[in-house]
Parts: structure tokens; sequence; C-alpha cells
């Protein structure tokens, strides 16, 4: 099963379908939307596959394949995928098939093709594989590009309020941010000696001229930095976050933000790491400032979907000086955030979706009380909001500290103002639930009559497995980290730092 | 006196050119003979024979690497890259200038000077159009490949008018906004005759410095410099603005806008595609064969200019309500890019602005053959606000400019972002980084109007005033398909046109 071609299989799969479903006429809208169901079904399927062909403890990247593409310029469809890109990949092929049943009736009401959107979101799947996948950098940057364009599509055909402003602001910033990176790229390709092969690239990374190196991180970073995003550059996604209709939301913060995390870890840490030890502190304190800030916001909106971007921005906080604090831990961290977080928030996100689906607005102010009317539905949200918060038991915990007691040990002060994040977690996400669901009902809502629905049988099976993977993975998260654990540690060597030695005498083991 | 001795010809080397001039000639005997009625048949069929034929024997000349007439033409892997390039692109512009099928008579009226809407002019309306467009056309197209082959500056400059004079008379012809098309038409007269006077001026400066104008004297004499720099200086300043200005580079640029809006839409076309060959065709063999030697003196100055036009160009295509208008500013932009693929000044920067050439021309033609179809009363509604909502109206050709739109703005997976790599590339290699850095700065600059017009087209309401879209006839639907397999295909597997360019991508002197 290892000589199996999964990574090219898996990239191409998702494109087919989504040929597939475009085909599909308007007026057979449900065919369409079980299409595609099914094939992200089947994405999932091959990717468990995947997983268990990985063999952990073996190399460092496994299910390697090339195919010459443009021999001229030595750039090669090249796939390979380290413990990092697996289990992202595996959060790719969760998330979609619950996104996809999430958005079942997204689009019923409006007069756009429900075909279209479900098509669409199958080639954002596509893009999204493809850039875990790649193992080249001209491949990873046409699919960083190229992942644009069905989500901007999503955004702004299918989306909700300042719709058109939102897609074309995400598209501009990620745009600016991927020709940042595009300039580093050519210079790369120049300094490195006319190849774009990972490996190649990676064995050459200690030889690169020092202010060379620094320049060419510059470009990845801002590129990264912009996708996550880290503060400055967030003021697209609680834009684009708002706007998006629920379930691309819950993708567009979920896993398209990790390409941007993953990108550090995988080709800034890597490729120079000279550089990354340099630009490490202003890297810290700008994911430091983006915790507590995006909190800070975070309780001040009134909007739950905006509300639910702000979370997010703060959370990638974490993840980035979880990365930048070069410890295996808080790297170890920082990767199984990536991946809490997006079942996580993900979940949020989804559950927010179904409020404003029954009542027909996103503002907090709109609510109050809604619990008494769907106390299942309410209780969902609770969860989801305690498991978002890092609550011990529900999966973000374990990351969340990981990431705070790995980061602990190099760099003090970044932990402990990180640690004043999870106070600020509390605060947005309990006011957020008393403000919605919790007090007196609010008699505008029960002249909604969606607003007494409670919970359909599609929204249990949606919320189900992430409920059940959060609060597994909260308890034994260990076959996830067995998987991380060699490839961040491979990424640290790579950036050339060793772990601390602790020096505290007594033999107390630390951490998961 | 000695006897005046004729050097000796390569006909084989000259055929192209030949094919092209001998059949403008047959066509306006065409005009004559043929009765009016079957003349526009004749005459596209001519025009495209005599393409065909001309790249026949450029692709049987493939081998050819020769200096011919007296040094006066040199034919070499550039030369006959860039000659089929040109015939490739001037045939696809045939086939729009062909189309009759959306409008009447087509984009062209025999008298332009009939007063619109008098008797005279209701019976032009229902004539079949000014024929004379084929003829024009083919000797433009016969120009342009003597242009890229010619190894004096002479024989250039020839060459220059032999292909701007049709270009003139050629933009005067609209059907439509015949106000418009006439002042563009005298604008580009006038302003070309101005930048043919300094290239043939700058002639003269340099025939002063090197005693002599072909290419490889040039070389020489700058090599070891016999007199005063100030003429080589001089001279290649004034040659480099006859050139700069028909490639449209910016500060020489200002004719394009209003050139790119008046004349015919397939004028345009052919002019933003066949024309920009020409020109940068020309200006890489002067900069690469004669003037190499004093590269550190202009690669600053041109430098400078490059990074002037990319920035002129993107913003003001910000600022632009007319899509002819903003195609005009995105191509200006685009010469910038080319011109930091030439001044990498290696083979790579050859290889690459050839493959950017190409790719943008099969681009730009489609983008205009689409602008052909959005029409209302009046002809073609090209203000923005029209195509508000397009894509609910008719998704095929609002997906089909989308994506060339995406193209311009450099996606992956198109042929905009294989050339613009390619060219970067070659320019990080030759160590002009700053272009490079400047060249992404405003490529993002420039995506916002591109993203502009696809926000209107599909994320707009359609408005009441939204015009009809023509369906397409077969001449146009061609040029259409052609236009976005090869965009697309260059995108996607660009490997066999790079290694055609660089296997072409040496000079001969």
């Amino acid at each position: 099963m290892k000589d199996f071609p999964f990574l090219s299989v898996l990239t191409l799969l998702p494109l087919v379908g989504a040929l597939v479903v475009a085909f599909i006429p308007r007026s057979k809208a449900e065919l369409a939307k079980l299409v595609a169901f099914g094939w992200s079904i089947l994405v999932l399927v091959l990717s468990v596959f995947m997983w268990i062909a990985y063999s952990v403890g073996g190399d460092r990247f496994q299910f390697h394949e090339s195919y010459a593409w443009i021999p001229a310029w030595g750039a090669n469809f090249t796939f390979a995928a380290d413990g990092i890109a697996l289990v992202m990949l595996m959060l790719i092929a969760i998330l979609f098939p619950i996104v996809l049943l999430a958005s079942w009736h997204d689009v019923d009401q409006s007069t756009r093709s429900a075909p279209a959107y479900f098509a669409l979101l199958l080639v954002f799947e596509f893009t999204m594989i493809g850039v875990f996948a790649a193992a080249d950098v001209f491949l990873f940057y046409v699919f960083f590009e190229i992942m644009l364009i069905p989500m901007y599509f999503i955004i702004g055909s299918f989306g909700s309020g300042q719709k058109q402003y939102a897609a074309v602001k995400f598209f501009l910033y990620s745009l600016v941010g991927g020709l940042f990176m595009l300039a580093s790229v050519i210079g790369l390709w120049v300094v490195g000696g006319k190849t774009f092969d990972f490996a190649a690239l990676a064995a050459v990374a200690g030889d690169l001229d020092t202010d060379t190196a620094r320049w060419l991180f510059l470009g990845f970073f801002v590129a990264f930095a912009i996708k996550a995003p880290f503060f400055p550059f967030h003021t697209w996604l609680p834009d684009s976050g708002g706007a998006a209709p629920a379930g691309a939301a819950a993708l567009l913060v979920g896993v398209m933000d990790k390409v941007g995390t993953f990108g550090i870890l995988r080709y800034c840490l890597s490729l120079f790491p000279e550089a990354s030890r340099w630009f490490a502190p202003a890297a810290m304190a700008l994911a430091v400032i983006g915790i507590i800030y995006a909190a800070l916001l975070a309780v001040g909106q009134n909007d739950l979907k905006r509300l639910v971007s702000y979370t997010s921005i703060a959370h990638f906080g974490f993840i980035g000086i979880g990365i930048f604090a070069f410890t295996t831990q808080a790297g170890t961290g920082a990767v199984l955030y990536m991946v809490n977080h997006g079942l996580a928030t993900g979940l949020l996100f989804i559950v927010v979706g179904m409020f404003v689906a029954r009542r027909g607005s996103s503002l907090v102010s709109d609510f109050g009380g809604a619990g008494k009317l769907m106390p299942v539905l309410a209780g969902v949200l609770f969860f989801a909001g305690l498991a978002s918060l890092a609550l011990p038991g529900t999966a973000p915990f374990v990351s969340e500290f990981l990431v705070l007691i790995g980061t602990f040990s190099t760099n003090k002060g970044y932990a402990v103002v990180a640690t004043l994040g999870i106070v600020l977690a509390a605060a947005y996400v309990l006011w957020m639930i008393q403000r919605t669901t919790q007090g007196t009902l609010n008699p505008a809502l029960t002249e909604v009559p969606a607003m007494s629905k409670d919970i359909t049988l599609r929204e249990k099976a949606v919320v189900a497995p992430l409920i059940a993977l959060l609060l597994v993975l909260g308890f034994y998260p260990k076959p996830v980290t067995d998987v991380i654990n060699p490839a961040v540690q491979a990424t640290m060597q790579d950036v050339g730092v060793k772990d601390p030695v602790p020096t505290v005498e007594a033999g107390g083991k630390v951490g998961g | 006196m000695e006897p005046l001795k004729l050097p000796p010809i390569e006909y084989g080397a000259l055929l192209p050119m030949l094919i092209l001039f001998g059949a403008a000639c047959a066509g306006i005997v065409v005009e004559i003979v043929v009765p009016k009625r079957a003349r526009n048949v004749v005459q596209l069929v001519l025009a495209l024979l005599a393409v065909t034929a001309s790249l026949t024997a450029v692709v049987l000349a493939r081998d050819v690497r020769t200096v011919t007439i007296g040094g006066a033409v040199a034919v070499d892997g550039p030369t006959l890259f860039l000659q089929g390039a040109i015939l490739v692109l001037g045939g696809v512009s045939l086939l729009l200038i062909g189309e009759r099928s959306i409008e009447r008579g087509g984009a062209f009226v025999a008298q332009a000077a009939v007063t619109v809407g008098s008797q005279k002019d209701t019976r032009q309306a229902t004539s079949p159009g000014a024929t004379e467009v084929y003829p024009l056309s083919v000797f433009a197209l016969g120009g342009m490949l003597l242009f890229v082959a010619a190894n004096d500056l002479l024989t250039m400059f020839v060459a220059l008018e032999v292909f701007s004079l049709p270009l003139y008379l050629l933009c005067a012809l609209a059907r439509r906004r015949r106000l418009l098309s006439q002042e563009a038409a005298l604008k580009y007269f006038l302003l070309g005759s101005y930048a043919s006077a300094f290239f043939l001026f700058g002639v003269a400066f340099i025939y002063g410095f090197s005693g002599g104008i072909q290419l490889s004297v040039v070389h020489e004499a700058v090599a070891n410099p016999q007199r005063s720099e100030v003429l080589l200086f001089v001279g290649l300043a004034m040659i480099a603005i006859g050139l700069l200005f028909k490639a449209a580079l910016a500060p020489f640029h200002v004719w394009t806008p209003d050139v790119y809006q008046g004349a015919p839409t397939p004028i345009t076309a052919f002019m933003a595609a066949c024309t920009k060959v020409a020109a940068f065709g020309a200006l890489l063999r002067v900069l690469y064969v004669a003037f190499e030697g004093v590269r550190w003196n202009f690669q600053p100055v041109l430098g400078v200019i490059a990074i002037l036009t990319m920035f002129v160009g993107a913003i003001l295509a910000v600022t632009q309500t007319d899509l002819k208008r903003l195609l005009a500013y995105s191509s200006i932009a685009n010469a910038g890019y080319l011109l930091v693929g030439v001044l990498a000044l290696n083979e790579s920067g050859l290889s690459g602005t050839m493959f950017y050439l190409v790719a943008y021309g099969f681009s730009i033609l489609a983008a205009f053959a689409i602008i052909s179809l959005v029409r209302d009363s009046d002809g073609e509604a090209t203000h923005l606000s029209r195509w508000a909502g397009i894509g609910r109206k008719s998704p095929l050709l609002a997906g089909v400019f989308t994506f060339i739109l995406l193209t311009f703005a450099g996606i992956p997976l198109t042929s905009g972002f294989t050339s613009k790599f390619a060219v970067f590339g070659a320019a990080v290699e030759g160590g002009q980084t700053w272009l490079v850095v400047f060249g992404v700065i405003s490529s993002m600059l420039l995506a916002f109007p591109y993203l502009r017009v696809v926000v209107l087209m599909w994320l707009s309401e359609p408005g009441e005033t939204t015009p009809a879209v023509s369906i397409p006839g077969f001449l146009t639907s061609a040029v259409l398909a052609l236009g976005v397999i090869v965009t697309v295909a260059l995108g996607v597997v660009p490997a066999p046109l790079i290694d055609l360019t660089r296997e072409a991508a040496e000079f001969v002197r």
C-alpha cells in the first residue's frame, strides 16, 4: 500500500469531483450536493488509508512522488508529506464532508446555483490538498495562489453583507502576500542553483548569504503572515469571515489560514534557518500582540461571525509563538494547535452558522435567551465555545498547554503575556454565549418561527464527529502527537536549535 | 569609378517577407479586379494563405543562421522565432479583422469621411465595407517581419515605416465612433512621425560615431571607440526613443490609450499583439547586438524607464472607466515587464522576453475579441458600468474574460504567470533584482483594476443597460478558442515553448 501514489491521487480527486458536480444542471441541485458529499467522503476514505500507510517514526518525508513539469526551470510535480503535512491533510479530509453537509441548504434560498457552490468547494479542497502535499516550491506557490480563486467566488457570490468588499479585500491581501513570495521564490531559485525541489533547497540552506537569506525569508514570511493572519496583516479576516457563508468561513479559518503557519514551519524555518532565528523575536512579538489585540477586539464584537474570526486571530498568535519558540514541545504544540483549532473553530463557525441561518442575522444583539427555544443547539454552541477557549478535557487545551510550557522554557516573558490571552478568551467566549443563549428571552426571537426549531438530524450528523474528535483528542492526543513530533524535531534540527536542557534537578516530566 | 557590385542575396532566408509583400501587392490587384461582392472572401483567403505560406517558409528556414543582402538582414534564432510569432499572432488577428457576422461590413468602413446618417452613409452601411484592410494588414505584417530581421539601422528604419504607415491608416477606418477613430489615427501618425524622426536622427549620430550603420560595425565601434562617445550616447538615446515609442514605454506611451480606444477593435488587437512583438524584437536586437558593450550605461536608464512604465500603466489602469483604455494601460504595464526581461541582458532574458511576447499576444487577442462581442445599438459597449452583471446573462463569455483577466494578473496555471516568471527570473539572474522588486509591487497594483472588472461582471446585479452579447461568428470563436487554449497550455505545460525560445536565443552578428 505504501507504493500507491496517495498524494497525487488525493490532490486530483476533488478536482475531478468538482468538474463532475459543475456539469450537473441547476435543476438537479440535490443530486449535485449528494455527488459532492460522496466525493468528499471518498477523499476522506483515501486519506484514512494514507494515514494507515504512513509509518510513524519512518522517513521524514513519505509518499514521495515526482513528475517532470518544466525541465528548463527545474520545476517538477513533486509531492511528499511529513508528519505535519499528514495531519493537516487529514484535517482537510475530515472537515470538508462535514462542511458540505453543514452547507446543504446554504444556497437554497438564493438566486445562485447550488451545483456551482458545491463545485467551488471541491475546487477549494483540491487547492488545499495540493498546497499541503507539494514538496516543490514552485508547485507550492502555484497552489498557494490559485486557492484564492475558489474562495474569492465563494465569498463574493454566496456570502452575505458586504460580500463584494470582503471578497476583493481577501483577494488583494492574499495576492500582495503571494507576490512578495514570488519575488522570494525567484530569488531563492537563482541563489539555490535553479531548482525548486524542497529537499535540494533545504540542503543548501546553510550556504546562503546571510543578507540574501534574510530578505528572502521576509518575502515568504510576509506572505504567510498575511495568510495566517498575524497582527498587523489580519484586517481581511474579520471581513471575509463575516461575509463568507458559515461553512466556507469554517474552512477559511480552519484550513486555509493554516497554510500560513504551515508555510512558516516548512519553508521559512527549513530554508532560511539563520534568518528564522534572527527574525524570531520580532515574529514572537507580533504573535503576542496579536493574541492580546485580537482577543480585546473579539470581546467588543457584536457580530457573531466577526467575533469568531477575531478569536481565530488570537489563536494564530498562540501558534505563532509556538513555532518561533524553537522547542520541540512548543513546535509540536503549535502543529497540534493547528489541528485542534481547525476542529474547534470549525465547529464554532458551523454552529454559529446554524444560529445565523435561523435568525437571519448574525448580530449578537438580535439574539438573547435563545437557549430557551433551542436547548440542544445552545448546548452545542456552549461546547464549541468551551473547546475554543481551551477548557481542559477538550483538545485545544493540550495544544495550548504544550505551546505555553514549550515557550516558557525559552521565552518566559512572552509566555507570561500570552497566558493573559487565555483569560481574555474566557471573557469573549463566555460573554458571547451569555448574550446569545442565556438570560431573558428576546421577545423578537419568538416571532421568528425558525428559532424554535432545535437541532435537526442533519445538523446532529454535522456536529457529532467534531465533538467526538475534540473530546478524544482532548484525552488521548498521542496518535496525532506521535506523527507530529518527529517532523517538528526534524524542522528544529533544520533551524539548528536544540531543546533547552531542563535545569530543574527533580525528574518531574513536563508536558505530554 | 568602381563598378557597383551587387551583394549576394539569399532568397530562401528572405522568402517569408517576400511572400507577404507579394501577397499584399496581389491584394491591391484584387481590389481592382474582383467584384465587390466576392472581394471580402477573396481578400481574407488570400491574406490567410500568404500568412500560412510565409509561416511555412519560416519553419523551413528554421536552421538558417546567416546575414545577407550586404549585412542588411540577419536571419538567426530570434529573427525566426519572432517572425513566426508575428505571423501566428497576425494570422489570428486577420481572423478578427475578417469577422463580418457580428456587424454587417465588419468593424471597418470604406469612407470614414462620409457624414454619419447621410444617404450616402446609409448606402455605405449596407455594402461589404473596406476590404483594403487586408492588403494593408499584410503590408504591416511584412514590415514587422523585416523589422525584427533588420541588421542595419537604415533597414530597420525602412521597416519601421513600412509597418507603421499601414497601421496609421487602419486606425482611422472604424465604422463606429469615427471621430474618435480619426483623432486616434492622426495622433498616432503625428507622434509616430516624431518618433521616427528621432530614430533617424539617432541613426545619423551612430553613423557619425561608428562610420557604419550595420549593427556589427556599431558593436565594434562601441568596443573600440574612435570618436567622441557623446555621439554614441546621443545616438543611442534617440534610437531608443524611436523604439520605446513603438513599444509604448513611458514616457513615450501617451498615444497608446487614445489609439487603442479609437482604433477598430480588431486593429487594436493586432497592434497590441503584433506591434509589441516587432518593437521588442528590434529593441532586443539593437541592445543585444549593437550596444551590448555599453550595457552599464544604458541599463540603469532603461531600468528607470521600465519602472516608470510599470507604475504608470498600473496606476492609471486603476482609474480607467473604459475597458479598451484599461487594457491599453495594462498593455503599457506589460511593456514594462517585457523591458525588465530585455534588461536582463542574458540568454534567459532573451528567451524569457520572447516567451512573454507570444503568451501575452494570445491573451490580449482573446481579450479584444471578447470586447468586440459586447455591443449595443451604438456598437461596442466598452464603458465599465455597462458590463455590470454580465456574468449572469452570458456566463461563458464572462468566464472566458475572467480567465483572461486572471492571466493578466499573473495567477498561476495561466500563461501570465509563467511569462512573468520567465522575465523576472531572468532579471534576477542578470543582477537586476531591483527591477523585479518594483515589478512585483506594480503587479499588486495592477491586480486591482482586473479584479474590479471581475467583481463587476459576476458580483454586481445586471442593470437595465447591460448590453446584449453578440453570438460570436465562426472567426471570432476561433480566435477566442485559440487564445484561451494557448493561454492555458502555456500556463500548465510551458516546457515546449520555453525549450523553443531557449534554442532560438542566440543572435548572429
